[in-house]
């Protein structure tokens, strides 16, 4: 039997620390050791996205690793979005626009969308949806989910551009 | 599922990653990207002793100028040859290609090295590398060597790479200033693993070809080299009938085996359906 590792890393911003066997994957250290379970698993072979996260500001699949590799890394994942108890502006579209239904998707479709929208600020529909086939929604056709990136992108834009002035 | 037990190791340096391959004697896997590798061991289709994660040597992950070749570490993540402005001007094939690699989220921890390590035979890097006579480095106990792309592939899944050796860099030669290219490729869902996929250069000399390539993923149980298309190109130059001809040819050309996903003579219709788009855009855009 592998001796326990030991996992220190930055998680939403604040630093955690936890103790696990180096089989353990990321996704279950988040849920399990760390109590965060706005992360969700969903296929556990890296096809259905739902628990894409951000590592080191790149959406990754917490599925396809073992949480020893994010020792050191700095993480976001849903739990991440709020600030001062108010939605982020995609969190806001994805509602208003009924980009949800169980909501199981809905974390991996955040944390994808909002990497997808950091890479390409402006994109065209056809753009979300090659970024948003990432992962797997099973209720809403995608229509609704579609239309809250296309509606948070220039909220995102306006939000960018007042943090990047002096 | 989650993955088997296993002994875990993170090496700082490619020496005492091979050291330790060595000592696991064929036991041992290469974690690289892992966007094969984990769903193999939470499927426990593979149950190594150990895993030797290559993830925290720094040393091999750059993209370098080396003489006409473009040179990638093999720990470079295909998110980054994605957004790589000397991807984009010296190996525009590479970076079409790394468009169908997944998707975004999987690129951002996905390699070249481990896709190339991995052959799967429908995987978009093993037909690149393929189709622009790349060859790869691998180093081992007696030090390092080079493999062509053509000797590299044995079989599904399966390189001529020892157990004991750790696969470090990727070089592809630069293409040559107004080569055209295409990547084509048919998933039945996009970021899924092509069916069949097929990668082309043409570099044009008027209305002549100088040089054609072709080949192709998804179509037999190693990237294949499609010589007798390519030579039908450089013979007949690059118009309408003579790239016609060329898929045929490629078509003909292909041994795919059925699977769940198509059968044998769909694989073999879709080579030459894709070899003709690739070529008619590749033609396209040669100057």
């Amino acid at each position: 039997m592998t001796d326990l590792a030991t996992v220190r890393l930055t998680v939403n911003g604040t630093p955690r620390e936890g103790r696990c066997a180096p089989r353990k994957l990321l996704v279950d250290f988040l849920r399990e050791d760390l109590a965060l379970t706005g992360t969700h698993v969903g296929c556990e072979h890296g096809v259905c996205g739902a628990c894409t996260i951000l590592v080191d500001g790149e959406a990754a699949r917490s599925c396809l690793m073992l949480a020893v590799q994010a020792d050191g890394a700095r993480l976001t994942t849903v739990e991440g979005l709020m600030t001062d108890g108010a939605l982020h502006p995609l969190q806001e579209a994805f509602r208003d626009h009924h980009g949800l239904q169980c909501g199981f998707c809905t974390p991996g479709m955040l944390l994808t969308a909002l990497d997808l929208l950091r890479v390409k600020p402006e994109p065209s529909a056809a753009d979300i949806r090659e970024g948003l086939s990432a992962v797997l929604c099973r209720c809403t056709g995608y229509h609704g989910i579609v239309k809250a990136v296309q509606a948070a992108a220039p909220i995102l834009r306006a939000r960018a551009e007042q943090q990047s002035r002096p | 599922m989650k993955p088997p037990r296993f002994e875990y190791h993170a090496p700082r340096s490619v020496d005492e990653a091979v050291d330790l391959l060595g000592r696991y004697g064929g036991d041992a896997k290469v974690l690289a990207g892992g966007q094969s590798l984990m769903p193999m061991l939470n499927f426990r289709l593979t149950r190594p002793a150990a895993l030797v994660d290559v993830n925290r040597i720094a040393a091999l992950a750059y993209v370098r100028e080396d003489d006409g070749m473009v040179a990638f570490g093999a720990m470079t993540r295909q998110r980054t040859i994605e957004f790589s402005p000397e991807v984009a001007r010296r190996l525009p094939l590479l970076r079409e290609a790394t468009r169908w690699v997944g998707h975004l989220p999987i690129r951002s921890r996905g390699t070249i090295g481990g896709s190339i390590a991995h052959a799967d035979p429908s995987a978009e890097y093993p037909a690149v590398l393929t189709a622009l006579e790349g060859e790869v480095v691998a180093q081992g106990p007696r030090g390092r060597r080079t493999l062509r792309a053509a000797e590299l592939f044995e079989t599904y899944l399966t390189t001529r790479l020892a157990p004991d050796e750790l696969l470090v860099e990727v070089r592809l030669p630069a293409m040559p200033a107004g080569a055209g290219h295409a990547f084509e490729e048919f998933a039945r869902r996009h970021g899924d693993f092509a069916i069949v996929g097929i990668a082309a250069m043409v570099v044009r000399d008027g209305a002549r070809c100088r040089t054609a390539r072709l080949a192709t993923a998804g179509a037999g149980p190693v990237p294949l080299r499609l010589r007798a298309a390519e030579e039908i190109l450089e013979r007949d130059g690059l118009g309408d009938a003579a790239i016609a001809a060329a898929a045929a040819r490629a078509a003909e050309l292909v041994q795919p085996d059925s699977d769940v996903h198509a059968s044998a003579d769909y694989r073999r219709h879709l080579t030459g359906v894709l070899t003709a788009r690739a070529l008619t855009r590749a033609v396209e855009r040669a100057r």
